[in-house]
């Protein structure tokens, strides 16, 4: 049962409070879009057994979405921000890149 | 004989008797008696059957780790079976119950078994039973279930109540022995918020009973004196009969707290279930002796050697007169001289070590015991109980030597430290080749959210045995200040790993050593799984069910894969551990419910009309959260005759449905036109305020998702009906869209489900009705179809909308919700010289059908798009854009082959079961019948008198009249005319007027 802290609110909720969203900064594909991009939009994910960014929202709480950094194998939380970016602040990614050197990016 | 000595015990008080029953035979005991202490006082050496070759089986531990003295507890509502008699407190009046055996525990005829168990090994069930087919199901299983298996499966409700109970700590620390008590005072003294739990009644742990000297005193007083420090401590809660069975993400620690078991119907909650969140966890919970592989080695009267040394000491029970000894270690000698020290005779110790000259087998000898080095036991003799032992040299084959009579066997294999909780969220363990056991790798630690370790394991538990040790540890661990309280215990000299005795036993003898006593597991199975290829251990435990059911393999897991090891020639930690997993020791079912059962199981939603409903027959089915009438039940009235009867009421009358279940949710705002463009298939922007109309809403993957009608309230704002069960779904899918991906639009949505109660009046006198409540003009002209108008109705503020599910004249008029009741009891007033009667669920469905609406979870299922359902009508082709567009332009959605949605009328007029198939010609690649549709919705219509149905067939639309297959059950097939699905007033004249 992780724990997250909510951007929005501040409280550090817990996950029963959260519901999960999936993999984070995710381009969308619509009408136009080559079915290579559409399935790579609608179907495939990152299984990193490491750094990972999620979609969160605080929906026993207020509401909000958020996105969250964190690492798969040992749940170490890096940091959690608004859902509305699109992509981890640059801070955010420097902490990460310090804490683990051999991290690739997020994208 | 096991009985109760005359003098001692610690943690008995011989002034408070109590009596409990055993299989009816009535047994004293005293108060601080376990149920295993007071039957072993009582001589009830044997105290169950095993599980496959019903052996007998006796007491074994003292502790959690017991595999085998588990018995039905209690009666009635209180009835709980496997209930470890050595964790079970014993109170007055207990009634206790031995389990798998039939007739009696000391006759019983499936220890048959024992005799054929050259026929029953590792995986029999698999390799046996195979043919006849049908014999599994009802010869072979019936018979297995009959004999094998544990305790009895509860009959009545739970008489008792649980509750939850969360807690924040700095740290908590489990175990409340000298490591735990050490630590306490450590982290205590600095502060910190500390929890300290210990899984029974009592403090101390094991150095109490091995007369260990703390701080210049006896370990026990040493003890309550740390305990009373704690007490005083207001940063410390301090809680015994708390045993942690889980240690979760992030700190995350659930505990389970055994109220009442020892004061039954005291009106105390049973259990409470902890749920914590700590900063930091230190384990303190020890470590749990080893059973050595010796033939006869599960026989009554073989226990741990620590356990016999806990009922002398603790409890004042004599295993026996004579207790043979045997080890690998110096620690099994504690039990000789607790032993001597109440007055009993250990005829010899039995050592595999080539020599015993530490301190503790010095002091054995010096008191005229002797000790057999490099001897082991070729075989145990007894039955029901131990009558003696063989001896013969470890290093050999089992050639026996010597008979020593005795009553009971200490036996012990050295200590694994209990790192369940330690292995719980990720912690890794090392294997110690000195000490031969697997323990906490401080190197690899479970690790919390902020990516540093959030276990540490101390004392035992991490492997550090010496009292001395275990005190700096736990000290040093939670960053004590000072020195850690000091401690003499006597010098011990190493163990020698023994995994077999003796090392080169044949087939006759590993036949009779058991690994794991609870599940019937014996070297001789571990040895034949590893010669049949399982080479992982967990694929051995599920072959061999080695380390299983209700003890988890405490005692037994590390024997079993060092034989497993030995088998396939590699070494221990190459094989590794099977994963530990929560609990540590079962928790009750009832715990994990906690408060949630009854009415409180979940919430319920209730409309503004559910009272009413309730006091008016109504037979009520479950959405989602809510509670909608299916029917309204007259007395003496069937299901199907109400459903019929509602249904002729609205189509010649007028009826009343409770619709406030639907979903509601105002989006508001200068982008929320261009918003729901994008949610709906069809165009909502240019919907005129005053108007209706009905839309669907797809996923990005293009499948139908909800649908329902959009009203515009305003130039800015839109009310989106949705399904019942949708409201919350959508809402979220709303928001996830305009927070995730949308942010610059300019909406807000609000959920007002609950705000406004909705009733659909239908009917022909429909309008009737509403103008005698009058106050809105409600005609044709005022209000046309799919229009809607605000006003005052009767006195209520109402949204008039005249929209129809039934395909009847029908106004959805919505109130606020607090003056529904009211507007429903005015309906039902003014309905009255039209005979209107509410109508439920089952009459809207079955209309709906009549019409051919569709109906989203019968129609669509995850896997349909609108154009299967011919609704391309309500996706427009002008917009770039919506969600789910992209996906309906792949090859495969387009496809002309898709099965399409279609009316089946059946020949013979009879109603075609729900999801039934269509079938084609030919086979497909798996060898089964090739399909071409199926049933989506099916009723009977009253009417229509007939049975009338829905589906999805292959190029349905293009074979109007054509008769298709269903093959239903008993080899029947029903036949079903395709039909246009809409069967009633197909021009729509009906609602339009």
């Amino acid at each position: 049962m992780l724990t997250l802290e909510c951007p929005y609110c501040g409280v550090k909720a817990e996950e029963t409070e959260l519901q999960a969203g999936g993999e984070a900064h995710l381009k969308r594909f619509g009408p136009g879009s080559s079915d290579d991009e559409f399935e790579g939009y609608l179907f495939l994910r990152k299984n990193p057994k490491g750094v990972h960014f999620e979609r969160w929202r605080h929906a026993y709480g207020c509401g909000k979405w958020f996105l969250a950094a964190r690492c798969t194998a040992t749940l170490e939380v890096f940091g959690t921000y608004s859902a509305q970016t699109k992509e981890p602040p640059a801070d955010l990614q420097a902490k990460i890149k310090a804490k683990r050197p051999d991290w690739e990016g997020y994208k | 004989m096991s009985t109760r000595l005359q003098k001692g015990g610690r943690l008995i008080d011989r002034s408070k008797a109590l009596s409990f029953t055993f299989n009816g035979k009535r047994m004293k005991g005293f108060a601080g008696d376990t149920l295993a202490s007071a039957l072993l006082g009582a001589d009830q050496m044997m105290v169950g059957r095993s599980f496959k070759y019903h052996r007998p089986r006796g007491v074994v531990a003292s502790g959690a780790e017991e595999p085998n003295a588990l018995v039905g507890l209690g009666t009635g509502g209180r009835f709980e079976p496997n209930q470890r008699t050595t964790t079970t407190e014993l109170f007055d009046g207990a009634v206790t119950a031995s389990q798998n055996h039939w007739p009696s525990l000391e006759f019983d005829i499936g220890a048959i078994n024992d005799k054929f168990y050259r026929f029953l090994p590792a995986g029999f069930y698999y390799k046996t039973f195979m043919f006849p087919r049908f014999a599994w199901k009802h010869v072979f299983e019936p018979i297995v279930r009959q004999s094998a298996g544990l305790g009895k499966v509860p009959q009545n409700r739970d008489e008792d109540r649980y509750e939850y109970a969360y807690a924040f700590a700095d740290l908590v620390i489990v175990g409340g022995g000298i490591a735990g008590l050490a630590a306490a005072l450590a982290a205590g003294k600095q502060g910190k918020r500390v929890w300290l739990i210990e899984q029974t009644a009592h403090w101390g742990g094991r150095a109490v009973v091995d007369g260990v000297q703390i701080e210049g005193t006896d370990a026990g007083a040493w003890v309550k004196e740390a305990v009373q420090a704690l007490e005083k401590m207001e940063n410390v809660t301090l809680r015994t009969r708390t045993m942690a069975s889980g240690l979760y993400d992030h700190g995350y620690l659930m505990a389970y707290e055994r109220i009442a078991d020892h004061t039954p119907g005291d009106g105390r909650p049973r259990h409470r279930l902890w749920r914590m969140r700590a900063g930091h966890i230190v384990t303190a919970t020890g470590a749990i002796e080893r059973p050595l592989s010796f033939a006869g080695n599960d026989i009554p009267g073989v226990m741990l050697a620590s356990a016999v040394r806990d009922y002398v000491v603790n409890w004042a029970v004599s295993p026996g007169d004579r207790t043979v000894i045997v080890t690998n270690n110096d620690d099994a000698y504690r039990t000789a001289l607790a032993l001597l020290d109440a007055g009993l005779v250990v005829p010899a110790v039995i050592d595999a070590r080539p020599e015993a000259k530490g301190e503790l087998p010095q002091a054995v000898r010096a008191r005229g015991v002797r000790v057999l080095e490099g001897h082991g036991i070729a075989k145990v003799k007894g039955g029901k109980r131990v009558t003696g032992v063989a001896t013969c040299i470890q290093a050999g084959e089992g050639a026996e030597l010597e008979q020593i009579a005795c009553d009971a066997v200490a036996m012990s294999g050295g200590w694994s430290p209990v790192v369940h909780l330690w292995s719980h969220c990720g912690g890794k363990l090392i294997w110690d080749d000195k000490l031969a056991m697997f323990r906490p790798d401080p190197k690899r630690p479970a690790t919390g959210e902020d990516g540093a370790a959030m276990v540490t394991a101390v004392g035992s538990a991490n492997g550090i045995l010496a009292a001395q040790d275990v005190l700096a540890d736990a000290h040093q661990a939670v960053g004590g200040k000072g020195t850690a309280p000091g401690a003499v215990s006597e010098a011990e000299e190493p163990l020698i790993p023994v995994w077999i005795m003796p090392q080169g036993a044949g087939p006759a003898l590993r036949f009779k050593m058991w690994l794991d006593p609870q599940n019937d597991v014996k070297v001789s199975d571990v040895q034949l799984a590893a010669r049949e290829g399982y080479e992982s251990v967990e694929h051995t435990k599920r072959y061999t069910t080695l380390g299983m059911a209700t003890d988890q393999g405490k005692i037994s897991n590390i024997n079993g894969l060092a034989i497993l090891s030995d088998s396939l020639n590699r070494a221990i930690p190459e094989t590794g551990t099977t994963t530990f997993r929560p609990p540590y020791t079962p928790i009750s079912m009832g715990a994990i419910a906690g408060e949630a059962r009854g009415e409180i199981f979940q919430p319920l939603r209730k409309t503004p009309m559910h009272e009413w409903h309730e006091t008016h027959g109504a037979h009520w089915e479950p959405v989602g959260l809510w509670r909608r009438p299916y029917c309204f039940l007259r007395s003496g009235e069937g299901v199907h005759d109400a459903v019929n009867r509602e249904i002729r009421q609205v189509r010649n009358s007028v009826g009343l449905l409770d619709a406030s279940t639907l979903g509601k949710i105002l989006v508001k705002g200068p982008d929320a036109g261009k918003f729901l463009d994008m949610l709906y298939t069809n165009m909502m922007s240019t919907l005129p305020v005053g108007k209706c109309r009905y839309g669907l809403m797809c996923n990005e993957n293009g499948f139908l998702s909800d649908d329902g009608v959009v009203v515009r309230l305003t130039e800015d704002t839109w009310l989106c009906h949705t399904t019942t069960g949708g409201a919350d779904r959508i809402h979220g899918w709303m928001e996830d869209w305009l927070q995730c991906e949308w942010w610059d639009f300019k909406v807000y949505t609000a959920n007002v489900t609950e705000q406004y109660a909705q009733v659909a009046i239908a009917g022909p006198n429909a309008r009737k009705l509403l103008e005698k409540l009058g106050g809105m003009d409600l005609s044709k002209e005022a209000l046309p179809f799919m229009e809607w108008r605000e006003g005052v109705l009767g006195g209520f503020r109402a949204r008039v909308h005249r929209i129809s599910f039934s395909g009847e004249l029908s106004f959805e008029v919505a109130v606020p919700a607090s003056e529904g009741r009211a507007f429903w009891d005015a309906l039902i007033a003014a309905g009255e010289e039209f005979g209107v009667m509410p109508y439920g669920t089952e009459a809207m469905h079955i209309m709906r059908a009549e019409k051919g609406f569709i109906m989203i979870g019968d129609e669509t299922d995850g896997t349909v798009i609108p154009q299967d359902l011919n609704l391309q009508w309500a996706i427009s082709k002008k917009k770039e854009d919506y969600l789910g567009k992209r996906a309906q332009e792949r090859s495969f959605m387009a496809s002309p082959d898709r099965w399409k949605l279609v009316g089946l009328e059946t020949l013979d007029g009879s109603v075609i079961p729900d999801g039934a198939y269509a079938v084609a010609e030919g086979y497909n690649a798996n060898g089964q019948r090739n399909m071409q549709g199926r049933v989506t919705s099916t009723y009977h219509s009253p009417t229509l008198n007939k049975g009338i149905a829905m589906g999805l067939v292959k190029h349905g639309p293009d074979r109007m009249g054509e008769v298709i297959e269903f093959p239903v059950d008993n080899g029947k097939v029903v036949k079903a005319r395709i039909v246009d699905p809409v069967f009633y007033d197909k021009d729509g004249e009906k609602q339009n007027v």
